[in-house]
């Protein structure tokens, strides 16, 4: 095979899989890592390096992967990354380490996504730990959310000695992790709980069903129960709404909603009590992430599936492979389509969306063609359920509730790019809570940087 | 786990739970909800706090089986525990806020229908600690399922009660009570505080609009996280749209959209969904999207 092809990942056929909810993708096996691993020309000047937002020495674990020293491999990776065996499945390296990477100047890019998910999950088979911390201080800190963000910076924080406690308001670890993104993108018992229960075997301990700002304020953490610092990396989980007529029909639902029923309280068994409308012809209204992993999961549940999206589909802000995957399985992509109105039946169910066709126009703010109404385009599509993801913003339950803590505009807390500090002394914040939705690796990174700057500020305060 | 350390039957399907949960019982106030789940695979369900000990750490609970799930909670007894068990959650009610003296100027009416009596107990327990009298209406089906009529007496101004077939006290509505202590026996109120089954709430703030008297209702909307995460308990207020779990429980009862609401709350009932999946399940291919 040509060096510039990257060796393919074995995954699911496209009918096959959009009838279950078994993982997508197989990824590598060892023989096909050291064969892609070979591709890496080790360049001196790694330009993957500086587009990993945590900075993986890439060329260094690939290089351990060519000779087949996957725990050396793993041991590079776990310096910078917490949680790879996430990572390797859900950040869009496409647009970061390997946008940057030589090979992809002519032909494919190093699959450095795969390769890290290869030496993540020979980790969690072979049982290898991080390595803990030789010390304890005993010095309390407070991690609010067990998202990315917290975990990261938990784990960290641990590591450096500290007595660590994650609060986290569901029943479950994990934030968007295991409410949001569904299991055929990310296993929850097979990655996301190992992946957790690493963080706890470096001495995290875990509240579950604690929601700061109701159960306990993160003042009252500090005054009463001794936390010296307070992470805040409650994640932005508060769901957008469109506001045209019909959104409170019977069957509109967020794709929060849709994908936390699914998920966290794994509707999709039959076993589960949580009841969840699958629906028949169900639309989907948004272009990223979170819009494909709904319809992707409602189509697993027997329902033909649209994506409406507003702009044209070089626009889509999901993942390529998403994207990819979703067209494969089967769904439909009305693209350049916007909703006006959610037709509604006499018994307050959805009947339909209606909708109108867009063109784009001039560049707006964000540099993208503004899409803008095509004249007397309106049209109707029938469907039964229609699932909402507009994207989210945090939560104003902690900053509402926390004396001094400041935000901006979109509800957004505000804290220092180089330590994550607030406004307010002892408590730090990071992830989708200080940037809005974003991504898991740089909601990782904000944890990482945030457990640095607690670590000074502590020693400082001594 | 949340251990349970007393039950006791108020009613037909009806029990009231003591539960350990020192972290819920340190803050919560009146007004305030929790969300329990059963074990592994159950549900969130929300119920009112009813309440609470924060000494002994203790939440009493009351609920009334009219699901799968709340019937499942039936089998439960002393010793046993819920998997989860989350508070308090929404906003605490509005006079908890406000400044005692004011309050004492003011005449309450309370309106409970059915397990509404629930969540009204800790609030006219609140204000009579402060010595503020609060009169109660208490509305039931009948005689069997009026609960926490005890604890209501010793704690109300005065308390009415009206049931449906007349076994206990007034024949009829709570609205027909409310009537008659304003136009005929000359009662003013500066608020109403209504808790009971959607339509009984409706009927009351479509009453006491008429009456001029400011009314607060609780909604009790279809919920899953209970955090403001998933939108499944917004309702309409006024020409907003509201999450009752964080903006709520408690809304103006004269700009609530009950109608919305009401049918929002069937939304799972009609459907056998988890039949629909089962059936799904045997269907392997789902090339016709087969749920019939
Ligand atoms: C469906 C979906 C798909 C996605 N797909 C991708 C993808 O493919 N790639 C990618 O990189 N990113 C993806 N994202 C985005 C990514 O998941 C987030 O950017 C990331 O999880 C943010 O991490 P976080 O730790 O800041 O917050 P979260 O993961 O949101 O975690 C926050 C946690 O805090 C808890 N919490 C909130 N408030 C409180 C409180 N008051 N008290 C206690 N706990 C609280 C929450 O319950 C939650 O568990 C996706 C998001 C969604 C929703
Ligand atoms: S219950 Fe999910 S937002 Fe209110």
């Amino acid at each position: 095979m040509s060096v510039l092809k990257a060796i393919p990942v074995r995954e699911q056929e496209g009918k096959v899989r959009a009838t279950n909810f078994e993982e997508v993708c197989f990824g590598y096996n060892l023989e096909e890592a050291m064969a892609e691993a070979e591709r890496c020309i080790n360049c001196r000047n790694a330009k993957c390096i500086a587009g990993c937002p945590v900075a993986i020495d890439i060329p260094a674990f690939i290089t351990e992967v060519k000779e087949g020293n996957i725990e050396a491999a793993y041991q590079t990776i776990a310096k910078s990354s917490a949680l790879p065996a996430i990572c390797g499945r859900v950040c869009p390296q496409e647009t970061q380490c390997e946008a940057v990477c030589i090979r992809g100047i002519k032909g494919d890019s190093v699959n450095i996504g795969k390769l890290e998910r290869f030496v993540a999950d020979w980790a969690l088979e072979n049982d290898i730990q991080p390595e803990k911390a030789e010390t304890l201080n005993g010095r309390k800190v407070a991690v609010v959310g067990s998202g990315p963000a917290g975990l990261t910076c938990a784990g960290d924080l641990a590591k450096m000695g500290y007595d660590v406690t994650v609060f986290e308001a569901l029943h479950e670890l994990g934030g968007v992790l295991v409410y949001g993104i569904p299991e055929f993108r990310l296993p929850k018992q097979g990655v996301v709980a190992k992946e957790i229960e690493k963080v706890s075997e470096l001495g995290v301990k875990f509240e579950t069903n604690v929601v700061i700002g109701k159960s306990i304020t993160i003042d009252q953490l500090m005054e009463d129960e001794g936390f010296e610092a307070v992470f805040i990396g409650s994640g932005a989980g508060l769901p957008k709404f469109m506001g045209i007529p019909g959104e409170n029909a019977n069957g509109v639902f967020s794709a929060n909603e849709y994908l936390t029923r699914s998920n966290l309280m794994r509707a999709i068994n039959a076993d589960s009590d949580t009841p969840l409308i699958t629906g028949r012809k169900v639309a989907v209204v948004g272009g990223g992430n979170v819009a494909m992993d709904a319809a992707r999961t409602a189509l697993r549940l027997g329902a033909q599936t649209h994506i409406i999206y507003r702009r044209s589909e070089e626009e889509l802000p999901a993942r390529v492979e998403e994207v990819h995957h979703a067209k494969e399985e089967g769904i439909i992509f009305d693209v350049l389509t916007n909703p006006t109105e959610i037709l509604v039946n006499d018994e307050g169910w959805v009947r339909g969306i209606r909708c109108v066709r867009m063109e784009l126009g001039e560049p707006d703010d964000s540099g993208r063609r503004r899409p803008v109404v095509v004249e007397g385009s309106e049209f109707d599509i029938e469907v039964d359920t229609v699932i909402m993801s507009l994207g989210t913003s945090p939560n104003p339950l902690i900053a509402s509730t926390t004396e001094g803590l400041e935000v901006n505009r979109w509800e957004c807390i505000v804290a220092s790019e180089e330590a994550g500090q607030t406004s307010k002394e002892g408590v730090f914040a990071g992830g989708d809570a200080v940037s809005g939705a974003a991504t898991v690796i740089l909601a990782m990174e904000a944890g990482r940087v945030a457990a640095k700057g607690i670590d000074e500020y502590l020693k400082k305060k001594v | 786990m949340y251990e349970i350390l007393k039950v006791e039957k108020l009613a037909d399907n009806t029990l009231l739970m003591d539960v350990k949960a020192p972290r819920v019982a340190k803050y919560c106030d009146p007004g305030q909800f929790l969300i329990v789940r059963l074990d592994e695979k159950g549900e969130r369900i929300p119920l009112t706090i009813c309440d609470y000990d924060r000494e002994a750490g203790t939440v009493t609970i009351v609920f009334q089986a009219v699901g799968t799930s709340t019937k499942k909670m039936l089998s439960l007894g002393v010793g046993d525990a819920f998997k989860d068990f989350v508070g308090p959650l929404g906003c605490a009610a509005e006079f908890v806020k406000e400044d005692v003296d004011n309050l004492k100027n003011k005449k309450f009416l309370f309106v409970a229908g059915g397990v509404g009596c629930a969540p009204v107990y800790p609030q006219v327990k609140w204000l009579h600690e402060r010595g503020i009298q609060a009169d109660v209406i208490v509305g039931a089906r009948n005689a069997d399922m009026l609960i926490l009529e005890e604890e209501m007496q010793s704690v109300a101004g005065n308390l009415y009660i009206a049931t449906d077939d007349g076994s206990a006290g007034h024949h009829g509505l709570v609205t027909d009570v409310i009537k008659k202590l304003v136009t005929v026996d000359g009662k003013a109120y500066d608020e109403c505080i209504a808790i009971g089954p959607m339509i009984m709430m409706k009927f009351v703030a479509l009453l006491t609009k008429e009456l001029a008297i400011p009314t607060i209702v609780s909604m009790n909307s279809i919920m899953v996280d209970g955090t403001g995460m998933c939108g499944a308990c917004r309702l309409t207020v006024g020409d907003e749209i509201k999450f009752a779990c964080v903006d709520g429980p408690e809304f103006d009862g004269h700009l609530v959209d009950f109608d919305e609401a009401m049918k929002r709350q069937q939304m799972y009932k009609a459907d056998e969904t988890k039949a629909m999946l089962k059936l799904k399940e045997n269907h392997v291919g789902g090339c016709c999207g087969g749920d019939q």
